[in-house]
């Protein structure tokens, strides 16, 4: 029984997990070494990669600072009723139940050329739809419960005891916060921080709509494999699709790493 | 007095982020779908092409989510009750499909069953195709959405007290018996909020799907591949549309998943 459980297991794993991996890479290497050079050494692949790094760094940024505010927010202030606090909470989570290209969407008719407002920055000169802002809120809706969620069950946990014992010894709000609560929930960010960055990095469907996928201009690394595959060209798509994976990869081993430095505190 | 000016700004400054980039843009879809009055609405998700999208993406997203709770289930178990080599391994790939771009899913997914792949092959030589067509689909759907029953699982398992299950065997329950009355009772909750994040997700996906479903309309054309078509032929009305049916289907699911969720905590 045991036997034929754990089997079976594995044989899923396999299946569903470890083979597609594999056969990326094998895909990439398809045309050999040149194969994979070629489909990386593209001027739109170099763009390309350098769009989806220059969103993951500015959503991360933003989305962490937020997040972590937010959390706090939710959790312990006093200023926003028990009621509100409860719908805000149910709020958060509403990113997760929008597809992706529903996000997309969104921002397209609150803030594209036609609208109201993107008529006005359209006329400063700050294009957000078909650009790098709109893809960057795109990416900021999409990952934004992440760390919230993560840092959120930390903070209830810990309680308020030891951050009410530093504010009564007289310490001002900045440090009670660096010295008392940050050095508790410091891995719950650290994890949220990486589950953030690998979606913005894997983000999809609501930069494809908001960007408009214009070659050099607004493509990011997941829409040129979905150009590639659209035009056929499997070997090039496998070249950027395993650049991505192996980032994946590296997340993940990051990932587990902070799981367990989480668990100790 | 500084003090207070600096934590009243914070806190505006986040709520209005929060309120912009969160609600804001909800309420627009809503508002939006509406902009032509409730008749345009309607004449929109009339549409014959639109519904089977809708229900196709439903129908199949069920098939996923069932596939997802009966491996999620055995994984979640073999992973927290039995202990062999590479359990560890194991146990990290879990979250793959989490840190792996949807597309490059797609594009896995794409390659492994295309038709001069080894299953591909396989497949035609029995008279069937995959790629293209709804088994492809649910596969993309199945590989983006495994992670959720299996996390939502264990922790229950680690949980659970080990003494009832002995009671059980004391009191001369067999293995099967006891796994029925005893242990999945335990594990029901979590299959079943994770069985529902799944389906709302497999709902929602558009990336991995987009590669490998043919998006025929009326046969393998699923919602949000259906939206994104409308939004590349600029026809905003039955875009929106379909989006706000699909968009009020998963917030129906996601606000049940935290009331089951939080009816437990309350007991």
């Amino acid at each position: 029984m045991r036997r034929l459980w754990i089997g079976c297991t594995v044989v899923v794993f396999t299946l569903l997990l470890i083979i597609p991996v594999v056969r990326i890479a094998m895909g990439a290497w398809n045309e050999g070494w040149s194969g994979f050079a070629g489909g990386m050494t593209r001027p739109e692949t170099g763009h390309a990669l350098f769009m989806t790094g220059l969103i993951v760094v500015i959503v991360t940024l933003i989305n962490t600072v937020f997040g972590v505010m937010l959390s706090l927010y939710l959790v312990r202030a006093t200023w926003l009723g028990r009621k509100l606090k409860q719908l805000l909470n149910s709020i958060v989570d509403l990113p997760f139940a929008v597809s992706p290209v529903i996000g997309g969407l969104m921002i397209v008719l609150l803030l594209g050329p036609d609208t109201a407002i993107g008529a006005l920055l359209g006329r400063a000169g700050v294009d957000i739809v078909y650009a790098l802002p709109g893809m960057v809120i795109a990416t900021l809706f999409v990952t934004f419960p992440l760390i919230v969620r993560e840092v959120m069950p930390v903070l209830q946990e810990i309680g308020s005891s030891q951050e009410e014992a530093a504010a009564t010894l007289g310490a001002s709000a900045w440090t009670t916060f660096w010295r008392v609560t940050w050095p508790s929930i410091r891995w719950s960010v650290v994890y949220g921080v990486v589950l953030t960055v690998a979606r913005a990095m894997g983000e999809f469907g609501a930069v494809l709509v908001v960007s408009g996928n214009i070659i050099n201009k607004t493509q990011t690394a997941t829409t040129l494999v979905y150009q590639d595959v659209e035009n056929f060209n499997l070997t090039a798509a496998n070249a950027v699709a395993l650049v991505l994976a192996a980032g994946s990869v590296a997340l993940l081993l990051f990932m587990e790493w902070a799981k367990s430095r989480k668990e100790v505190h | 007095m500084h003090n207070r000016w600096w934590s009243w700004g914070f806190r505006s400054a986040v709520m209005l982020y929060f309120v912009l980039l969160i609600v804001f843009p909800i309420c627009g879809i809503y508002g939006q779908s509406l902009s032509a009055g409730w008749a345009a609405f309607f004449d929109n998700i009339s549409e014959p092409l639109a519904w089977n999208a809708v229900l196709l993406t439903v129908k199949l997203a069920v098939f996923a989510t069932i596939i997802n709770i009966l491996v999620g289930t055995m994984s979640a178990w073999v992973l927290i009750r039995y202990r062999f080599p590479g359990r560890r391994l194991l146990n990290s790939l879990v979250d793959l499909p989490f840190a792996l771009p949807t597309a490059v899913a797609g594009l896995m997914v794409l390659l492994l069953l295309g038709p001069r792949s080894f299953v591909g092959e396989l497949a035609e030589r029995l008279g069937f195709t995959i790629l293209f067509h709804e088994p492809a689909i649910v596969i993309a759907m199945v590989f983006v959405t495994f992670p959720f029953v299996i996390r939502a699982v264990q922790p229950l398992l680690e949980e659970m007290d080990a003494s009832e299950e002995e009671a059980a065997y004391t009191l001369g329950a067999t293995k099967a018996k006891t796994f029925w009355r005893v242990v999945l009772p335990n594990m029901l909750p979590g299959i079943l909020s994770g069985a529902m994040l799944a389906f709302s997700r497999a709902l929602a996906e558009f990336g991995a799907v987009v590669l490998v479903a043919g998006n025929i309309p009326g046969k393998t054309l699923i919602a949000s591949v259906y939206i994104f078509g409308e939004i590349e032929s600029d026809n905003v009305g039955g875009a929106t549309a379909v989006s706000v049916l699909l968009l009020t289907l998963s917030l129906l699911i996601l606000w049940s998943v935290n009331y089951v969720q939080m009816r437990r905590k309350g007991v």
